[in-house]
């Protein structure tokens, strides 16, 4: 920087002044290796889908085991979601609301997702819901793993923490006397909580839903074990990945990659969007 | 009338006892469901054929290799992580300058990408289609089916852990301390080794378990760039998969019973630092 004094008033410039030194080391140094770790890698999947050109990447988007695969990730992927935000809000509600013994222990477990390697949760859920396993063998003439259902088992684990994340802090700002007015008004409690409670948790609702979404459609070490990945039927967009990759299809995963980034790329937009507009509407989120 | 009988009162803006009976052991059976029972499970898998069993799963020299290249490659991934958190998280929290939102959307561009992927990237980079991969070979460099592949993918899947954690805690923070200690004649280093690394030391440290915990389980970035070669680039959770596969359940759980350890420990840790000292909790979402 040059010690232009008439440029100090007026003009465009990079960041405010300050005393506090290292900004260009450190923005330097992040740029650096953001470029050389995230951006230039993914510039390159990009850049070899456009190789493909548009004839190309239809083409392989087109094919019906490509479009099967696609459609039983988001669709796996959504059904979990939807199931979580259920279920990770009234695990927020019984964790923020009430007392019993070992709230404390699982309001910790809730993170074990985050913290369990997905291939560990793989093998444990295979086991557990196989047709011999401890759970499987309940449900036993309807099976569970080794079809759909039981990728969203394992995307329900994945996904829950996100939900249960995002609407706990919410929970724990409500203020008692919201719910005590609505009371006075006569709204019994069920009218307190869909009308009063409900409208105030949605924004967290939906940044829960995008969130464990947006992972599901991606996660592939605990969904492999257990979805049997049997094309056409069960096998997710992600290991089809890894197969064209082992055929050495790079063309073929490539396009299937590329597909997929664009939509969790659209989800980020649209999870930073609802942010956006729940923090105009209801202050902070 | 029986005078004996409590008045029951039952606060308007509360459920009945019931209710909340019925809630929690709802929840408590779908935990048992999706939590309790599959981490049960893995230890009971790796002990049904007794301990002996057990030792012999973990002693094999494929699995030992497989330890000892994981725990190499989380030494090598979370150090660089840890850098590139503290040099972002300053420049982010302590300055004001364009595009500040931006740059935090891209560092969080790690979590909304399949791991699958974060390996593919790599693929096409190093791989023998590339333009990379064959003239660092002629150097005879290897990155693709080695150890430097392994470690590239581990550094993007954790990428955004210990920034994550860092950025809204500095922020909160502000920078009135750093200015203080400079205007008291500190240097820059000096600032912030006595003065900011203080401050953000329990966050900095939540980043890092969390980063090293992804770091030592991350499975599907590294099986892409991995080959799963037995005994050589074969990483703790790739070796649980190749066991599994094999149908070796008892030595795949065993494994796998590591991974859990470290999970639990994780968590624990976790959860000390937020109740001792609230840290990072903050930070919301990974």
């Amino acid at each position: 920087m040059t010690a232009s004094a008439t440029a100090s008033t007026a003009g465009w410039r990079l960041k405010q002044p300050s005393i506090i030194p290292g900004f260009g080391l450190t923005l330097g140094f992040s740029l650096a290796y953001l470029s050389l770790i995230i951006l230039i890698p993914i510039a390159g999947l990009l850049w070899r889908t456009a190789e493909l050109g548009w004839s190309g990447f239809f083409a392989i988007l087109s094919d019906e085991r490509t479009i099967r695969a696609l459609y039983v990730s988001f669709g796996t992927a959504f059904i979990a979601a939807v199931i979580n935000v259920v279920f990770g809000t009234l695990l927020a509600w019984v964790l923020t609301r009430y007392r019993f013994p070992g709230r404390r222990l699982i309001d910790a477990m809730v993170d074990l997702p985050f913290a369990l390697p997905t291939a560990v949760a793989g093998i444990a859920f295979a086991s557990l819901y196989a047709p011999n396993g401890w759970i499987g063998s309940l449900f036993m003439p309807f099976r569970i793993a080794f079809t759909p259902i039981g990728i969203v088992i394992a995307l329900i684990f994945i996904g829950l923490p996100f939900v249960v994340r995002t609407v706990q802090p919410i929970m724990e700002e409500i203020d008692k006397e919201v719910e005590e007015a609505a009371a006075t008004l006569g709204a019994n409690r069920f009218q307190t909580i869909f009308n009063v409670l409900l409208p105030g948790l949605t924004p967290a609702l939906l940044t829960g839903f995008a969130l464990a979404f947006a992972r599901g459609v991606g996660e592939y070490g605990s969904v492999i074990f257990i979805a049997g990945n049997i094309p056409y039927v069960s096998e997710i967009a992600p290991l089809l990945i890894v197969i064209r990759l082992e055929e050495f299809n790079y063309a073929g995963a490539t396009a299937i990659a590329t597909i997929m980034l664009l939509i969790s790329f659209a989800m980020l937009l649209v999870i930073n969007l609802i942010q956006a507009w729940s923090r105009r509407r209801y202050g902070n989120v | 009338m029986s005078d004996n009988r409590r008045i029951s009162f039952r606060n308007p803006a509360d459920e009945s006892f019931s209710t909340k009976l019925i809630l929690v052991a709802l929840t408590l059976v779908f935990l048992a469901f999706f939590l309790f029972l599959p981490l049960v499970s893995v230890f009971y898998e790796a002990f049904r054929e007794g301990w002996v069993t057990y030792e012999e799963a973990l002693l094999e020299p494929d699995a030992w290799a497989a330890i000892r290249l994981t725990l190499i490659v989380a030494a090598i991934a979370v150090p660089l992580n840890l850098v590139f958190g503290l040099a972002a998280s300053w420049a982010i929290a302590k300055f004001e300058f364009k595009g500040k939102a931006f740059l935090i959307t891209l560092i969080d561009l790690p979590f909304s990408i399949s791991p699958v992927i974060s390996g593919l990237v790599y693929v096409l980079l190093f791989g023998s289609g590339s333009l990379l991969g064959p003239w660092l070979k002629s150097y005879g460099i290897e990155i693709l089916f080695a150890v430097p592949g392994i470690v590239l993918a581990t550094v993007f899947v954790t990428f955004p852990f210990v920034a994550r954690e860092l950025i809204p805690l500095m922020q909160d923070q502000g920078t009135g301390d750093e200015e203080a200690a400079l205007s008291l004649g500190a240097s820059g280093w000096q600032t912030f080794w006595y003065v900011t690394l203080p401050n953000i030391k329990w966050g900095l440290l939540y980043g890092v378990l969390l980063c090293n915990a992804r770091a030592m389980g991350e499975f599907g970035a590294v099986s892409v760039v991995s080959g799963r070669i037995r005994g050589l680039t074969n990483t703790m959770p790739l070796h649980v998969e190749i066991l599994y596969n094999e149908y070796n359940m008892v030595a795949a759980f065993a494994v796998a019973s590591l991974l859990a350890l470290l999970a639990l420990v994780t968590l624990a840790l976790k959860t000390f630092l937020e109740l001792r000292f609230g840290a990072g909790a903050a930070g919301g979402r990974h």
